[in-house]
């Protein structure tokens, strides 16, 4: 090995020593974080007092972020194995009107409707990936056939067979349910009862539950969002498979010569997707106690934009579950704050358009930092 | 050392052809992979050489044609069973993604783990050591393993694909045109690796377009042309200038180089 060259120095005289601290932000997620320091900021001086934050107001605005939170985590991974899934929205509707036509038109338990439900809609995010892995066209096309293709079927089956748009009855069908509650429930009631006997939180003040907390536990939704990132953000950034995301979407064709099936990690990307969007409609008809055919219209965008929001490219390749569901936080604590503000709802467009542009634009410079991409 | 693995092939790939809808990339090529040798795959551009080491890898099915693999009669699916029975391959176009670290990309499809609470987590801090160690024998320092690809040169990426292959090619190392943008410190180190798992008895499939680096380290060298074998000759049976004709199709370089004055 007289060839072999000298060995070279351990540390490198060409690299700037980078401080910590900068070296600590430049993430993925930086846009995210700057925007929730931003939007919270902004609400606490103006909405202090509106009632935005206390148990009432926090329940509400973290009720509609968890919904995002739940559609972007899928949204996100499978944006980085480099696709996309523009039929979120009717699979919500969707998803949602199969519960409320097994349970209460055929009259299935409850638990048998919910379960059948998932394995059907995710059966459908596989055949979206399917179709996509095998005929090679864009999932913007496949997924926006599918759109169109659920949501027609979501106001076709109540029309044929119950005469109208809208199924209730669902709250009755699931009483003693053994699955329900896990979507429609509550948990930690306990500790919200001793909140309101310690006089933390309101308490109602009169009136039958009069004594009793207004906010009287932690809706399953938030929890099913918070496992779902958590899940997302451990996949993602802790297994093998997280790894085989990433080059998915990176460049498959690489990926594939490198051993990665990609093909697998697409269509289960799909699958996800569509689970997710089942997670959200179940937790909504358990909420409501109907499905309606118009339910999760434009939920698609609103996904997308969280994960924009989060850092990922759109492209593929790129991306942080935890900034997914910061975009996602945003998002909800926009919708809402805004409200609480007093503000004319109508601006809701404007800011949310204003955060995601400076957002992306923030994202897409520390993006090129890491990357050396050009 | 144990005869038979000596003299025994490795690869043995039998008529191979390879069709892409019309055009004919392989027409039938038989070569012998040795366990402990260099083998030197040459020849034009387009000759096929990167398609004929793809059915190899796995990348690519034979349209017709057989693969023997230590024996016995094998059917690569993708590129993991390849890699599973110990053939690495560092691909023309590299295959590493830029967006990712370096140690992302030299595990990729290949992610060392470990079990916490019976859940398989991707063992990151063993990636990025071996891939730090691996760079390093090659004489490239990296700023750091997740450092992503797409900050590093064009031969520090090369540099990358190669210590990958060497790191998992246990008996079977293919390396297309992995010097086509080193430099000469880096080079050497790329022949001199060669030339150090060969001697651990790893069969080497050496693909290049100079001469020099060929007649280096190669023990045998197989021309093709147009999809087909030219032929194999021993290293000291053929003199560097017969090889450069035979890599560039014979005549043609011959009257170039009387139109070019024997400059070429
Ligand atoms: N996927 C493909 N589809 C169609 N034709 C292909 C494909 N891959 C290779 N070919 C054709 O097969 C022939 C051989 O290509 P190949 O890449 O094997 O050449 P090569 O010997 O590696 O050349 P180079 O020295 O330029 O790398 C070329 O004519 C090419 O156009
Ligand atoms: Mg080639």
């Amino acid at each position: 090995m007289s060839q072999s060259a000298q060995p070279t120095p351990a540390t490198d005289e060409r690299i700037k020593d980078i401080s910590r601290l900068r070296q600590s932000l430049i993430r993925p997620e930086l846009g995210g974080i700057c925007g929730t320091v931003l939007v919270f900021t902004f609400f606490l001086l103006t909405a202090l007092d509106s009632g935005m934050f206390n148990s009432q107001g926090v329940l509400n605005w973290s009720t509609v972020s968890a919904q995002f939170m739940i559609i972007a985590v899928g949204a996100c991974l499978l944006m980085i194995a480099g696709e996309f899934d523009l039929s979120v929205g009717s699979m919500i509707g969707f998803a949602g009107m199969m519960i409320a036509i097994f349970s209460v038109t055929l009259g299935w338990p409850v638990w048998m409707a919910i379960l059948i439900t998932f394995t059907l809609c995710t059966a459908l995010g596989a055949l979206n990936g399917f179709i996509v892995i095998r005929t090679g066209l864009p999932s913007f096309i496949v997924t926006l056939a599918f759109l169109f293709i659920l949501r027609g079927f979501t106001i076709y089956f109540p029309q044929t067979l119950e005469r109208k748009t809208i199924i209730g009855g669902i709250s009755d069908a699931a009483q003693g349910d053994w699955l329900a509650p896990v979507f429609g429930g509550k948990i930690l009631g306990w500790l919200f009862q001793w909140l309101g006997e310690a006089g933390l939180i309101a308490t109602f003040e009169r009136g039958t539950r009069a004594g009793q907390p207004v906010v009287d536990g932690i809706p399953m939704l938030i929890v099913w969002a918070i496992a779902l990132v958590f899940f997302g953000h451990v996949l993602l950034t802790r297994t093998r498979f997280g790894n085989w995301i990433f080059a998915s979407g990176g460049d498959a064709e690489a990926a594939r010569n490198s051993g990665v099936p990609v093909n697998r990690v697409k269509i289960l990307m799909f699958m996800f997707t569509a689970f997710c969007a089942t997670v959200f409609a179940t937790c909504q008809v358990m909420e409501f106690g109907s499905a309606g055919a118009d339910r999760g219209l434009l939920k698609e965008f609103e996904a997308i934009i969280a994960v924009v929001i989060g850092g990922a490219l759109l492209t593929g390749g790129y991306g942080s579950v935890i900034g997914a569901a910061l975009g996602a936080l945003i998002f909800g604590v926009v919708q809402q704050g805004l409200f609480f503000a007093g503000v004319e709802s109508s601006l809701f467009r404007v800011f949310l358009g204003v955060i995601l542009l400076g957002a992306v634009i923030l994202n897409t410079y520390i993006r090129r930092m890491i990357t050396g991409e050009r | 050392m144990n005869t038979r693995s000596e003299h025994a092939p490795i690869i043995q790939m039998k008529d191979i052809e390879k069709h892409f809808g019309a055009v004919i990339a392989l027409a039938g090529v038989s070569i012998d992979i040795f366990p402990g040798e260099c083998h030197c795959l040459l020849g034009d551009n387009g000759a096929g050489k990167s398609t004929f080491i793809k059915t190899m890898s796995g990348v690519h099915k034979p349209t017709k044609g057989e693969i023997i693999f230590d024996g016995k009669p094998m059917h690569f699916d993708d590129p993991r069973d390849a890699m599973d029975a110990g053939i690495a391959t560092v691909h023309q176009h590299l295959a590493m993604i830029p967006l990712m670290s370096v140690s992302r990309n030299f595990f990729m499809g290949n992610e060392p783990v470990k079990k916490i609470a019976g859940i398989n987590f991707f063992d990151r801090e063993k990636a990025d050591r071996i891939t730090m160690e691996e760079m390093r024998k090659m004489g490239i320092n990296l700023r750091g393993p997740d450092q992503a690809v797409g900050t590093l040169s064009g031969g520090e990426r090369q540099t990358v694909a190669i210590s990958r292959a060497v790191h998992f090619g246990a008996k079977v190392l293919i390396l297309d045109e992995p010097t086509s943008a080193l430099g000469v410190r880096q080079t050497s180190n790329v022949l001199a690796t060669i030339d150090k798992v060969r001697k651990q008895g790893v069969a080497v499939v050496f693909i290049t377009h100079n001469v020099r680096h060929a007649l280096a380290v190669g023990d045998r060298f197989t021309v093709l042309n147009r999809g087909k074998t030219l032929g194999t000759a021993q290293r000291g049976q053929i003199t560097p200038d017969e090889l450069q004709d035979m890599m560039a199709g014979g005549q043609e370089l011959a009257q170039l180089d009387d139109a070019l004055g024997g400059t070429v």
